[in-house]
């Protein structure tokens, strides 16, 4: 992934909570309440096709192909997650219950690591590399402000990719850590007394190309 | 892809934690009505959870229709919790909100069901057996979980990609309600890595106790 070389749309809103929801709001492509209704339709065939790739991109071909590719983008994310909260307990900016809140997250997304890692070695792929991350660490507040942007992607993140799995065992685990995700995100929305529901009733899936332009510039080989 | 992958014990099954020194009556009614049907099996589910069984047989719409009987379940709740559960200040405006979030739910789930063609389960009557504040924090954080572990068990089933794209940010929602409310409880807002997912039949058992 390239090196960003200025500062990133994420990077100016992480301060701003209301240009970051709308971030999180343009990121988050259609409502999934409106492909709800919208599969509806009078048009009945067409919701009864099998899911998969095969129609169109998911944007994650650059990771690899089908379920490996998808599994290897979610790895990617989950990497800098992990590195994210390693650096974040590192940084001596927590203490008490918001630092144990920070470790257990941390810990989640390491094991989020090494079962993804696990799933694409079974499919006969090879796990994506560990990136090289760097992550604006100033106060409390802005840290606790960018581990809140980067769940809530992480969350529309795996809700965007989940209708192109394949596999319904990987379909299965993806759920089960995109609803993991979910709870983080509402748990920091919680600690920096916004809307545990930034969304709204239906959660906003996020396309890879917006995650992977919003993730960029934390991303430095 | 193999089910080996599934067989991962991490990603396996629900812990249904019964060494817990702190539980509820509602827990405890609640393991109650799954051990019932672990012994009597199929003769010991009611009515309601026949129907709802018998609609498994339709794909999607009855997936749908198990996920709205659900959401008719916590929508209930929420909506006299706001009399009942004698909140106040942040947990006052969490009932609202998540009370406004599981109609929105219960709205949209019976409108797609209309649209493809099926017939919207009746909601049903309900009973919540809980007092005060606490009683009610917990049988909500019961609900939610099971919601969302209701939620990723069915979701592998669903045929149209667009059902699940549905299920999917509903879901999404759902834990982070569970998330919230367990912050209320003092609990781990995500408890595990991996949230656990229950088949329907599981769930069904669970939820018949409330069912009046």
């Amino acid at each position: 992934m390239a090196v960003a070389n200025k500062p990133s749309a994420l990077e100016r809103v992480t301060s701003d909570p209301v240009s970051r929801r709308k971030l999180l709001a343009v990121t988050g492509g259609s409502t999934a309440l409106a492909a709800f209704l919208a599969a509806c339709g009078s048009d009945s065939s067409s919701t009864t096709t099998t899911m998969g790739n095969g129609g169109g991109k998911t944007g994650t071909e650059q990771f690899g192909k089908g379920d490996v590719g998808i599994l290897n983008y979610a790895l990617t994310l989950e990497y800098l997650e992990t590195a994210f909260y390693a650096d974040v307990v590192k940084s001596g900016l927590f203490k008490g219950s918001d630092l144990a809140t920070i470790r257990k997250f941390g810990s989640e997304e390491a094991e989020h690591v090494t079962a993804l890692t696990g799933f694409v070695k079974q499919m006969g792929g090879t796990p994506a590399p560990k990136p090289k991350t760097e992550f604006p660490l100033k106060s409390a507040k802005s840290v606790l402000e960018l581990a809140a942007t980067v769940e809530n992607l992480g969350a529309a993140a795996y809700l965007g990719q989940a209708p192109n799995i394949k596999g319904a065992s990987v379909l299965a685990a993806a759920l089960s850590i995109h609803s993991v995700e979910g709870r983080h995100a509402a748990a920091l929305n919680t600690l920096l007394g916004e809307s545990i529901t930034p969304d709204g009733a239906f959660a906003k899936p996020a396309g890879a190309d917006e995650v992977l332009k919003s993730v960029e510039p934390f991303i430095v080989g | 892809m193999s089910d080996q992958i599934l067989a991962q014990p991490e990603l396996a099954g629900v812990n249904i934690d019964t060494d817990s020194e702190d539980i509820s009556r509602s827990e405890v009614i609640l393991k109650g009505a799954l051990a019932a049907g672990a012994v009597y099996g199929a003769l010991a589910v009611g009515p309601f959870v026949g129907r709802a069984l018998a609609m498994a047989e339709s794909g999607d719409v009855g997936i749908l229709n198990f996920a709205l009987t659900l959401e008719y379940l916590e929508a209930a709740f929420y909506k006299e919790a706001k009399t009942r559960a004698k909140a106040s200040g942040d947990l006052k405006s969490l009932i609202e909100l998540v009370g406004r979030d599981e109609e929105e739910h219960v709205g949209a789930l019976t409108e797609t069901i209309k649209k493809l063609g099926g017939k919207p389960v009746a909601e049903p009557k309900f009973d919540f057996p809980y007092n005060g504040t606490a009683g009610f924090l917990k049988l909500a954080q019961t609900f939610e979980d099971t919601g969302v572990s209701a939620y990723n068990g069915a979701a592998p089933q669903i045929k149209a990609k667009e059902v699940l794209e549905a299920a999917g940010s509903i879901v999404q929602v759902e834990a982070r309600h569970a998330a919230a409310i367990r912050l209320q409880n003092k609990e781990e807002p995500a408890p595990e890595a991996f949230d656990p997912a229950l088949p329907e039949a599981k769930v069904l058992k669970a939820v018949e106790p409330f069912i009046a």
